[in-house]
Protein backbone atom coordinates (compact mmCIF):
# COMPACT_ATOMS: atom_id res chain seq x y z
CA UNK A 1 0.00 0.00 0.00
CA UNK A 2 2.68 2.47 1.04
CA UNK A 3 6.25 2.10 -0.04
CA UNK A 4 8.94 4.49 1.09
CA UNK A 5 12.37 4.22 -0.48
CA UNK A 6 15.37 6.02 0.99
CA UNK A 7 13.22 8.98 1.87
CA UNK A 8 14.99 12.02 3.22
CA UNK A 9 13.50 15.32 4.25
CA UNK A 10 15.25 18.54 5.07
CA UNK A 11 13.21 21.68 5.48
CA UNK A 12 13.82 25.28 6.30
CA UNK A 13 12.07 26.82 9.28
CA UNK A 14 10.56 30.29 9.11
CA UNK A 15 13.63 31.63 10.82
CA UNK A 16 15.74 30.17 8.06
CA UNK A 17 17.34 27.27 9.91
CA UNK A 18 17.73 23.99 8.09
CA UNK A 19 16.18 21.02 9.84
CA UNK A 20 17.02 17.49 8.85
CA UNK A 21 13.74 15.88 9.84
CA UNK A 22 13.97 12.32 8.60
CA UNK A 23 16.79 10.39 7.03
CA UNK A 24 16.99 7.30 4.88
CA UNK A 25 13.52 5.92 5.55
CA UNK A 26 12.78 2.70 3.75
CA UNK A 27 9.55 1.05 4.76
CA UNK A 28 6.66 -0.85 3.33
CA UNK A 29 3.15 -0.84 4.75
CA UNK A 30 0.86 -3.58 3.54
CA UNK A 31 -2.78 -3.23 2.56
CA UNK A 32 -5.06 -3.16 5.65
CA UNK A 33 -2.11 -3.24 7.96
CA UNK A 34 -2.04 -1.27 11.20
CA UNK A 35 1.41 0.25 11.55
CA UNK A 36 2.35 2.48 14.45
CA UNK A 37 5.27 4.82 14.46
CA UNK A 38 6.84 5.49 17.82
CA UNK A 39 9.75 7.70 18.76
CA UNK A 40 10.80 10.64 20.88
CA UNK A 41 9.39 14.12 20.26
CA UNK A 42 10.88 15.80 17.25
CA UNK A 43 11.98 12.63 15.49
CA UNK A 44 10.10 13.59 12.35
CA UNK A 45 7.11 11.30 12.87
CA UNK A 46 4.62 13.94 11.82
CA UNK A 47 6.81 14.94 8.89
CA UNK A 48 6.72 11.34 7.74
CA UNK A 49 2.91 11.39 7.76
CA UNK A 50 2.84 14.59 5.75
CA UNK A 51 5.28 13.08 3.28
CA UNK A 52 3.06 10.04 2.79
CA UNK A 53 0.00 12.30 2.36
CA UNK A 54 1.84 14.31 -0.28
CA UNK A 55 1.43 17.50 1.73
CA UNK A 56 5.17 18.11 1.67
CA UNK A 57 7.60 16.86 -0.97
CA UNK A 58 10.48 14.58 -0.06
CA UNK A 59 13.96 16.00 -0.44
CA UNK A 60 15.21 12.65 -1.64
CA UNK A 61 13.84 9.19 -2.29
CA UNK A 62 10.43 8.13 -3.52
CA UNK A 63 7.11 7.49 -1.87
CA UNK A 64 4.56 5.26 -3.53
CA UNK A 65 0.98 4.72 -2.51
CA UNK A 66 -0.71 1.88 -4.35
CA UNK A 67 2.25 1.76 -6.76
CA UNK A 68 1.80 5.38 -7.72
CA UNK A 69 4.50 7.88 -6.93
CA UNK A 70 3.16 10.51 -4.55
CA UNK A 71 3.67 13.95 -6.09
CA UNK A 72 1.03 15.90 -4.22
CA UNK A 73 -2.00 15.51 -1.98
CA UNK A 74 -4.49 12.80 -2.89
CA UNK A 75 -7.99 12.42 -1.48
CA UNK A 76 -7.97 8.68 -0.74
CA UNK A 77 -6.78 9.49 2.75
CA UNK A 78 -8.39 10.20 6.10
CA UNK A 79 -6.67 12.35 8.69
CA UNK A 80 -6.80 12.33 12.44
CA UNK A 81 -4.80 14.86 14.41
CA UNK A 82 -3.95 15.34 18.04
CA UNK A 83 -6.75 17.86 18.32
CA UNK A 84 -10.14 17.16 16.78
CA UNK A 85 -10.10 20.54 14.93
CA UNK A 86 -13.84 20.48 14.32
CA UNK A 87 -15.59 23.54 12.95
CA UNK A 88 -17.33 25.16 15.94
CA UNK A 89 -20.16 26.62 13.85
CA UNK A 90 -21.19 23.26 12.46
CA UNK A 91 -23.22 20.58 14.17
CA UNK A 92 -21.73 17.15 14.76
CA UNK A 93 -23.47 15.85 11.65
CA UNK A 94 -22.31 18.72 9.46
CA UNK A 95 -18.78 18.30 10.77
CA UNK A 96 -18.82 14.71 9.59
CA UNK A 97 -20.15 15.85 6.21
CA UNK A 98 -17.35 18.41 5.97
CA UNK A 99 -15.11 15.92 4.13
CA UNK A 100 -17.82 15.24 1.58
CA UNK A 101 -18.38 18.93 0.90
CA UNK A 102 -14.70 19.70 0.64
CA UNK A 103 -14.20 16.79 -1.74
CA UNK A 104 -17.04 18.14 -3.85
CA UNK A 105 -19.04 14.91 -3.57
CA UNK A 106 -22.81 14.61 -3.64
CA UNK A 107 -23.90 15.16 -0.01
CA UNK A 108 -27.15 13.33 -0.33
CA UNK A 109 -25.58 9.97 -1.00
CA UNK A 110 -23.44 10.14 2.14
CA UNK A 111 -26.02 11.18 4.72
CA UNK A 112 -27.02 7.65 5.65
CA UNK A 113 -23.38 6.69 5.93
CA UNK A 114 -22.70 9.64 8.23
CA UNK A 115 -25.51 8.49 10.54
CA UNK A 116 -24.21 4.95 10.46
CA UNK A 117 -20.69 6.10 11.40
CA UNK A 118 -22.04 8.25 14.21
CA UNK A 119 -23.83 5.31 15.73
CA UNK A 120 -20.79 3.07 15.17
CA UNK A 121 -18.75 5.50 17.27
CA UNK A 122 -21.43 5.80 19.93
CA UNK A 123 -22.60 9.23 18.87
CA UNK A 124 -26.12 8.35 17.79
CA UNK A 125 -28.46 11.10 18.91
CA UNK A 126 -25.72 13.71 18.99
CA UNK A 127 -26.10 14.78 15.32
CA UNK A 128 -27.51 18.19 16.11
CA UNK A 129 -25.16 19.00 18.98
CA UNK A 130 -22.30 21.42 18.57
CA UNK A 131 -18.66 20.48 19.25
CA UNK A 132 -18.53 22.66 22.38
CA UNK A 133 -21.28 20.52 23.91
CA UNK A 134 -19.14 17.38 23.65
CA UNK A 135 -16.23 16.11 25.72
CA UNK A 136 -12.74 15.91 24.22
CA UNK A 137 -13.12 12.17 23.62
CA UNK A 138 -16.46 12.60 21.88
CA UNK A 139 -15.08 15.38 19.71
CA UNK A 140 -12.31 13.07 18.63
CA UNK A 141 -14.92 10.44 17.74
CA UNK A 142 -16.57 13.02 15.48
CA UNK A 143 -13.17 13.59 13.89
CA UNK A 144 -12.89 9.82 13.34
CA UNK A 145 -16.25 9.86 11.54
CA UNK A 146 -15.08 12.80 9.43
CA UNK A 147 -11.95 10.84 8.51
CA UNK A 148 -13.95 7.75 7.55
CA UNK A 149 -16.97 9.21 5.77
CA UNK A 150 -15.48 9.19 2.28
CA UNK A 151 -14.21 5.66 2.85
CA UNK A 152 -10.51 6.31 2.25
CA UNK A 153 -8.13 3.40 1.84
CA UNK A 154 -5.53 4.99 4.04
CA UNK A 155 -5.83 6.54 7.48
CA UNK A 156 -3.08 8.80 8.73
CA UNK A 157 -3.18 9.49 12.43
CA UNK A 158 -0.92 11.94 14.18
CA UNK A 159 -1.05 11.24 17.94
CA UNK A 160 -4.83 11.28 17.77
CA UNK A 161 -5.33 10.43 21.44
CA UNK A 162 -2.39 12.45 22.75
CA UNK A 163 -4.53 15.26 24.13
CA UNK A 164 -6.95 12.99 25.98
CA UNK A 165 -6.75 11.88 29.59
CA UNK A 166 -5.29 8.42 30.23
CA UNK A 167 -8.62 6.64 30.70
CA UNK A 168 -10.33 8.14 27.68
CA UNK A 169 -7.20 7.43 25.73
CA UNK A 170 -7.31 3.71 26.47
CA UNK A 171 -11.01 3.59 25.70
CA UNK A 172 -10.47 5.37 22.37
CA UNK A 173 -7.64 3.02 21.39
CA UNK A 174 -9.86 0.01 21.88
CA UNK A 175 -12.67 1.79 20.09
CA UNK A 176 -10.42 2.47 17.12
CA UNK A 177 -9.41 -1.19 17.05
CA UNK A 178 -13.04 -2.21 17.09
CA UNK A 179 -13.84 0.08 14.16
CA UNK A 180 -10.79 -1.14 12.33
CA UNK A 181 -11.78 -4.81 12.83
CA UNK A 182 -15.19 -3.88 11.46
CA UNK A 183 -13.92 -2.12 8.34
CA UNK A 184 -10.32 -2.79 7.56
CA UNK A 185 -8.10 -0.01 6.32
CA UNK A 186 -4.43 0.69 6.14
CA UNK A 187 -3.56 2.75 9.19
CA UNK A 188 -0.37 4.67 9.72
CA UNK A 189 -0.46 5.83 13.31
CA UNK A 190 2.03 8.12 15.01
CA UNK A 191 2.34 8.09 18.78
CA UNK A 192 4.87 8.66 21.50
CA UNK A 193 3.22 6.20 23.83
CA UNK A 194 4.97 2.86 23.68
CA UNK A 195 2.09 0.81 25.17
CA UNK A 196 -0.33 2.42 22.73
CA UNK A 197 1.98 1.63 19.83
CA UNK A 198 2.14 -2.05 20.80
CA UNK A 199 -1.52 -2.43 21.71
CA UNK A 200 -2.72 -1.21 18.33
CA UNK A 201 -0.19 -2.40 15.83
CA UNK A 202 0.57 -5.24 13.53
CA UNK A 203 4.01 -3.72 13.32
CA UNK A 204 5.71 -1.00 15.31
CA UNK A 205 8.25 1.22 13.61
CA UNK A 206 10.68 2.63 16.14
CA UNK A 207 12.39 5.88 15.26
CA UNK A 208 15.49 7.57 16.61
CA UNK A 209 15.77 11.28 17.47
CA UNK A 210 16.38 13.87 14.77
CA UNK A 211 17.11 13.22 12.09
CA UNK A 212 14.55 10.45 12.43
CA UNK A 213 15.79 7.11 11.23
CA UNK A 214 14.18 3.74 11.56
CA UNK A 215 15.85 2.00 14.48
CA UNK A 216 13.79 -1.14 14.27
CA UNK A 217 10.60 -2.57 12.85
CA UNK A 218 8.91 -4.84 15.32
CA UNK A 219 6.37 -7.45 14.27
CA UNK A 220 3.75 -7.58 17.06
CA UNK A 221 2.65 -11.14 17.48
CA UNK A 222 -0.26 -10.73 19.85
CA UNK A 223 -3.76 -12.15 19.30
CA UNK A 224 -6.64 -9.97 18.16
CA UNK A 225 -9.08 -8.67 19.24
CA UNK A 226 -6.87 -7.07 21.82
CA UNK A 227 -7.63 -5.67 25.23
CA UNK A 228 -5.74 -3.65 27.79
CA UNK A 229 -5.04 -6.82 29.82
CA UNK A 230 -2.43 -7.60 27.20
CA UNK A 231 -0.19 -5.07 28.90
CA UNK A 232 0.46 -7.69 31.59
CA UNK A 233 1.43 -10.29 28.98
CA UNK A 234 5.11 -11.23 29.02
CA UNK A 235 5.45 -10.71 25.27
CA UNK A 236 3.97 -7.24 25.59
CA UNK A 237 6.56 -6.40 28.24
CA UNK A 238 9.34 -7.78 26.08
CA UNK A 239 8.23 -5.62 23.12
CA UNK A 240 7.99 -2.62 25.35
CA UNK A 241 11.46 -3.23 26.68
CA UNK A 242 12.92 -3.64 23.21
CA UNK A 243 11.37 -0.38 21.99
CA UNK A 244 12.47 1.49 25.06
CA UNK A 245 16.05 0.38 24.69
CA UNK A 246 16.04 1.40 21.02
CA UNK A 247 14.78 4.85 21.77
CA UNK A 248 16.93 5.50 24.79
CA UNK A 249 20.09 3.80 23.52
CA UNK A 250 23.08 6.11 23.96
CA UNK A 251 23.75 8.06 20.85
CA UNK A 252 27.31 6.84 20.44
CA UNK A 253 26.11 3.25 20.31
CA UNK A 254 23.66 4.06 17.61
CA UNK A 255 26.14 5.98 15.56
CA UNK A 256 28.46 3.05 15.87
CA UNK A 257 25.66 0.77 14.74
CA UNK A 258 24.92 2.83 11.64
CA UNK A 259 28.60 2.90 10.77
CA UNK A 260 28.98 -0.85 11.12
CA UNK B 1 -36.93 33.09 41.29
CA UNK B 2 -34.71 34.92 43.76
CA UNK B 3 -31.50 34.00 41.95
CA UNK B 4 -32.38 35.55 38.62
CA UNK B 5 -33.78 38.50 40.53
CA UNK B 6 -30.47 39.05 42.29
CA UNK B 7 -28.74 38.75 38.93
CA UNK B 8 -31.07 41.34 37.48
CA UNK B 9 -30.29 43.59 40.43
CA UNK B 10 -26.57 43.10 39.96
CA UNK B 11 -26.54 43.60 36.20
CA UNK B 12 -29.08 46.41 35.79
CA UNK B 13 -30.37 47.92 39.01
CA UNK B 14 -26.97 48.52 40.54
CA UNK B 15 -25.41 50.48 37.65
CA UNK B 16 -28.66 52.38 36.97
CA UNK B 17 -28.95 53.24 40.65
CA UNK B 18 -25.37 54.49 40.70
CA UNK B 19 -26.03 56.68 37.68
CA UNK B 20 -29.16 58.18 39.21
CA UNK B 21 -27.32 58.78 42.49
CA UNK B 22 -24.52 60.61 40.64
CA UNK B 23 -27.05 62.79 38.80
CA UNK B 24 -28.91 63.63 42.01
CA UNK B 25 -25.63 64.44 43.77
CA UNK B 26 -24.66 66.62 40.84
CA UNK B 27 -27.93 68.50 40.93
CA UNK B 28 -27.68 68.99 44.70
CA UNK B 29 -24.06 70.16 44.52
CA UNK B 30 -24.99 72.59 41.76
CA UNK B 31 -27.70 74.13 43.91
CA UNK B 32 -25.84 74.05 47.22
CA UNK B 33 -22.51 75.41 45.94
CA UNK B 34 -24.15 77.72 43.40
CA UNK B 35 -21.88 76.64 40.57
CA UNK B 36 -22.11 79.07 37.62
CA UNK B 37 -24.24 77.64 34.82
CA UNK B 38 -21.64 78.33 32.12
CA UNK B 39 -19.05 76.17 33.91
CA UNK B 40 -21.03 73.10 34.89
CA UNK B 41 -24.77 73.18 34.30
CA UNK B 42 -27.21 71.16 36.38
CA UNK B 43 -28.62 67.94 34.90
CA UNK B 44 -32.07 69.55 34.91
CA UNK B 45 -30.76 72.49 32.88
CA UNK B 46 -29.06 70.15 30.41
CA UNK B 47 -32.27 68.21 29.93
CA UNK B 48 -34.29 71.39 29.47
CA UNK B 49 -31.84 72.88 26.98
CA UNK B 50 -31.55 69.64 25.02
CA UNK B 51 -35.32 69.45 24.79
CA UNK B 52 -35.45 73.04 23.63
CA UNK B 53 -32.98 72.29 20.85
CA UNK B 54 -34.34 68.86 20.02
CA UNK B 55 -35.14 69.41 16.32
CA UNK B 56 -31.82 71.04 15.51
CA UNK B 57 -29.97 68.41 17.55
CA UNK B 58 -31.62 65.57 15.65
CA UNK B 59 -30.45 67.10 12.38
CA UNK B 60 -26.87 67.39 13.62
CA UNK B 61 -26.96 63.91 15.16
CA UNK B 62 -27.99 62.62 11.77
CA UNK B 63 -24.95 64.23 10.11
CA UNK B 64 -22.50 62.79 12.64
CA UNK B 65 -24.16 59.39 12.38
CA UNK B 66 -23.86 59.46 8.61
CA UNK B 67 -20.17 60.42 8.73
CA UNK B 68 -19.47 57.71 11.29
CA UNK B 69 -21.29 54.95 9.43
CA UNK B 70 -19.88 55.91 6.05
CA UNK B 71 -16.34 55.99 7.46
CA UNK B 72 -16.97 52.68 9.21
CA UNK B 73 -18.37 51.11 6.04
CA UNK B 74 -15.41 52.32 4.04
CA UNK B 75 -13.01 50.91 6.63
CA UNK B 76 -14.65 47.49 6.28
CA UNK B 77 -14.62 47.70 2.49
CA UNK B 78 -10.91 48.51 2.48
CA UNK B 79 -9.79 46.71 5.65
CA UNK B 80 -11.08 43.22 4.91
CA UNK B 81 -9.56 42.86 1.40
CA UNK B 82 -6.33 44.30 2.78
CA UNK B 83 -6.32 41.69 5.55
CA UNK B 84 -6.91 38.93 2.99
CA UNK B 85 -4.04 40.16 0.83
CA UNK B 86 -1.71 40.37 3.81
CA UNK B 87 -2.50 36.85 4.95
CA UNK B 88 -2.33 35.21 1.54
CA UNK B 89 0.72 36.93 0.11
CA UNK B 90 3.96 37.16 2.10
CA UNK B 91 5.27 39.69 -0.42
CA UNK B 92 2.29 41.99 0.08
CA UNK B 93 2.51 41.48 3.82
CA UNK B 94 6.07 42.75 3.81
CA UNK B 95 5.17 45.56 1.43
CA UNK B 96 1.97 46.77 3.11
CA UNK B 97 2.22 46.04 6.79
CA UNK B 98 4.84 48.66 7.67
CA UNK B 99 2.87 51.20 5.65
CA UNK B 100 -0.33 50.43 7.51
CA UNK B 101 1.47 50.78 10.83
CA UNK B 102 2.88 54.12 9.68
CA UNK B 103 -0.61 55.41 8.87
CA UNK B 104 -1.51 54.55 12.44
CA UNK B 105 1.43 56.35 13.96
CA UNK B 106 0.35 59.62 12.34
CA UNK B 107 -1.98 61.39 14.82
CA UNK B 108 -5.34 61.76 13.10
CA UNK B 109 -5.98 65.10 14.78
CA UNK B 110 -2.81 66.34 13.12
CA UNK B 111 -3.74 65.35 9.59
CA UNK B 112 -7.40 66.35 9.87
CA UNK B 113 -6.66 70.00 8.88
CA UNK B 114 -4.74 68.79 5.84
CA UNK B 115 -7.62 66.51 4.86
CA UNK B 116 -9.95 69.46 5.21
CA UNK B 117 -7.74 71.41 2.86
CA UNK B 118 -7.89 68.64 0.27
CA UNK B 119 -11.48 67.44 0.67
CA UNK B 120 -13.16 70.62 1.73
CA UNK B 121 -15.44 71.56 4.58
CA UNK B 122 -18.14 69.01 3.85
CA UNK B 123 -18.83 65.52 5.12
CA UNK B 124 -16.18 63.84 2.96
CA UNK B 125 -13.30 65.03 5.10
CA UNK B 126 -14.96 63.74 8.32
CA UNK B 127 -15.76 60.45 6.70
CA UNK B 128 -12.12 60.03 5.72
CA UNK B 129 -10.87 60.81 9.24
CA UNK B 130 -13.36 58.27 10.60
CA UNK B 131 -12.13 55.75 8.03
CA UNK B 132 -8.48 56.36 8.87
CA UNK B 133 -8.93 55.63 12.56
CA UNK B 134 -11.33 52.73 12.08
CA UNK B 135 -9.66 50.62 9.40
CA UNK B 136 -6.57 49.68 11.40
CA UNK B 137 -8.22 47.44 14.01
CA UNK B 138 -10.27 45.83 11.23
CA UNK B 139 -7.18 44.98 9.18
CA UNK B 140 -5.19 43.73 12.15
CA UNK B 141 -7.95 41.67 13.74
CA UNK B 142 -9.21 40.17 10.48
CA UNK B 143 -5.66 39.27 9.46
CA UNK B 144 -5.05 37.69 12.86
CA UNK B 145 -8.29 35.75 12.53
CA UNK B 146 -7.48 34.52 9.03
CA UNK B 147 -4.05 33.40 10.19
CA UNK B 148 -5.54 31.63 13.21
CA UNK B 149 -7.01 28.71 11.26
CA UNK B 150 -5.40 25.57 12.68
CA UNK B 151 -2.68 24.19 10.41
CA UNK B 152 -4.41 20.80 10.55
CA UNK B 153 -7.57 22.13 8.92
CA UNK B 154 -5.52 23.64 6.11
CA UNK B 155 -3.68 20.33 5.65
CA UNK B 156 -7.02 18.57 5.59
CA UNK B 157 -8.35 20.91 2.92
CA UNK B 158 -5.20 20.50 0.88
CA UNK B 159 -5.38 16.74 1.08
CA UNK B 160 -8.94 16.93 -0.25
CA UNK B 161 -7.54 19.10 -3.05
CA UNK B 162 -10.11 21.74 -2.23
CA UNK B 163 -9.64 25.06 -4.02
CA UNK B 164 -8.22 28.00 -2.07
CA UNK B 165 -11.46 29.89 -2.59
CA UNK B 166 -13.60 27.11 -1.17
CA UNK B 167 -11.24 26.68 1.78
CA UNK B 168 -11.51 30.41 2.38
CA UNK B 169 -15.30 30.41 2.26
CA UNK B 170 -15.87 27.23 4.24
CA UNK B 171 -13.04 27.35 6.75
CA UNK B 172 -10.83 30.40 7.00
CA UNK B 173 -13.38 33.17 6.81
CA UNK B 174 -15.87 31.70 9.30
CA UNK B 175 -12.91 30.91 11.57
CA UNK B 176 -11.87 34.58 11.38
CA UNK B 177 -15.36 35.99 12.05
CA UNK B 178 -15.06 36.38 15.85
CA UNK B 179 -11.77 38.24 15.32
CA UNK B 180 -13.35 40.35 12.59
CA UNK B 181 -16.16 41.32 14.94
CA UNK B 182 -13.85 42.24 17.78
CA UNK B 183 -12.13 44.53 15.27
CA UNK B 184 -15.50 45.97 14.27
CA UNK B 185 -16.39 46.73 17.88
CA UNK B 186 -13.23 48.76 18.32
CA UNK B 187 -13.64 50.33 14.88
CA UNK B 188 -17.19 51.59 15.34
CA UNK B 189 -16.23 53.48 18.49
CA UNK B 190 -13.14 54.89 16.83
CA UNK B 191 -15.10 55.90 13.72
CA UNK B 192 -17.36 58.07 15.83
CA UNK B 193 -14.36 59.69 17.50
CA UNK B 194 -12.84 60.27 14.06
CA UNK B 195 -16.01 61.93 12.78
CA UNK B 196 -16.16 64.27 15.79
CA UNK B 197 -12.46 65.12 15.45
CA UNK B 198 -13.10 65.98 11.82
CA UNK B 199 -16.00 68.21 12.85
CA UNK B 200 -13.88 69.95 15.47
CA UNK B 201 -11.30 70.90 12.88
CA UNK B 202 -13.77 72.65 10.66
CA UNK B 203 -17.42 72.22 9.89
CA UNK B 204 -20.82 73.82 10.18
CA UNK B 205 -22.73 70.61 10.89
CA UNK B 206 -22.68 67.70 13.29
CA UNK B 207 -22.59 67.24 17.04
CA UNK B 208 -18.88 68.10 17.16
CA UNK B 209 -19.72 71.44 15.61
CA UNK B 210 -22.53 71.95 18.16
CA UNK B 211 -20.17 71.28 21.08
CA UNK B 212 -17.60 73.68 19.70
CA UNK B 213 -20.00 76.51 18.91
CA UNK B 214 -22.06 76.06 22.11
CA UNK B 215 -18.98 76.35 24.30
CA UNK B 216 -17.80 79.42 22.43
CA UNK B 217 -21.14 81.03 23.35
CA UNK B 218 -20.79 79.85 26.99
CA UNK B 219 -23.72 77.50 26.47
CA UNK B 220 -22.30 74.57 28.47
CA UNK B 221 -25.74 72.99 28.91
CA UNK B 222 -26.18 72.56 25.17
CA UNK B 223 -22.63 71.23 24.86
CA UNK B 224 -23.39 68.66 27.55
CA UNK B 225 -26.57 67.71 25.72
CA UNK B 226 -24.57 67.07 22.55
CA UNK B 227 -21.99 65.06 24.51
CA UNK B 228 -24.79 62.98 25.94
CA UNK B 229 -26.16 62.32 22.45
CA UNK B 230 -22.70 61.32 21.22
CA UNK B 231 -22.31 58.86 24.08
CA UNK B 232 -25.73 57.46 23.41
CA UNK B 233 -24.85 57.05 19.75
CA UNK B 234 -21.60 55.27 20.65
CA UNK B 235 -23.43 52.87 22.96
CA UNK B 236 -26.19 52.12 20.46
CA UNK B 237 -23.74 51.56 17.59
CA UNK B 238 -21.57 49.29 19.72
CA UNK B 239 -24.60 47.33 20.87
CA UNK B 240 -25.75 46.95 17.25
CA UNK B 241 -22.38 45.52 16.20
CA UNK B 242 -22.46 43.17 19.20
CA UNK B 243 -25.98 42.10 18.21
CA UNK B 244 -24.96 41.38 14.62
CA UNK B 245 -22.00 39.41 15.95
CA UNK B 246 -24.29 37.25 18.03
CA UNK B 247 -26.56 36.65 15.06
CA UNK B 248 -23.72 35.86 12.66
CA UNK B 249 -21.59 33.72 14.96
CA UNK B 250 -23.84 32.32 17.68
CA UNK B 251 -21.36 29.51 18.33
CA UNK B 252 -18.82 32.03 19.53
CA UNK B 253 -21.18 33.73 21.97
CA UNK B 254 -22.11 30.31 23.33
CA UNK B 255 -18.43 29.42 23.77
CA UNK B 256 -17.80 32.67 25.63
CA UNK B 257 -20.60 31.92 28.04
CA UNK B 258 -19.15 28.56 29.02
Amino acid sequence: MIRLEKVDKTYRTRRGDLVHAVADITLEVRENEFVTLVGPSGCGKSTLLKLVAGLVPASQGTIRVRDEVVRGPFPDVGFLFQHPVLLPWRTVFDNVMFSIEMLGLESRSYRARARELLSLTGLAGFDTKYPRELSGGMQQRVAICRALIHDPGLLLMDEPFGALDAMTREEMSLELLRIWEDRRKTIFFVTHSIPEAILLADRVVVMTPRPGRIARVLEIDLPRPRSVELEFDERFKAYSHAIRSDIFAPRTDREYATLA
Amino acid sequence: MPRSLSRFARDYLLPTGTLVAVLVLWEVAYRVFKIPRFIVPAPSAIIAETWEWRFRLVEHTWVTLYETLAGFGLSIAVGVPLAVLIVYSPVLRNALYPLIVVTQSVPKVAIAPVLLLVLGHGEASKLVVAFLVAFFPIVVDTATGLAATPEELLDLSRSYRTSQLKTFVKVRFPMALPFFFSGLKVAITLALIGAVVGEFVGSDKGLGYIILSATSYWKADLAFGAIFLLSLMAIVLFALVALVERLVCPWYAAEQQQ
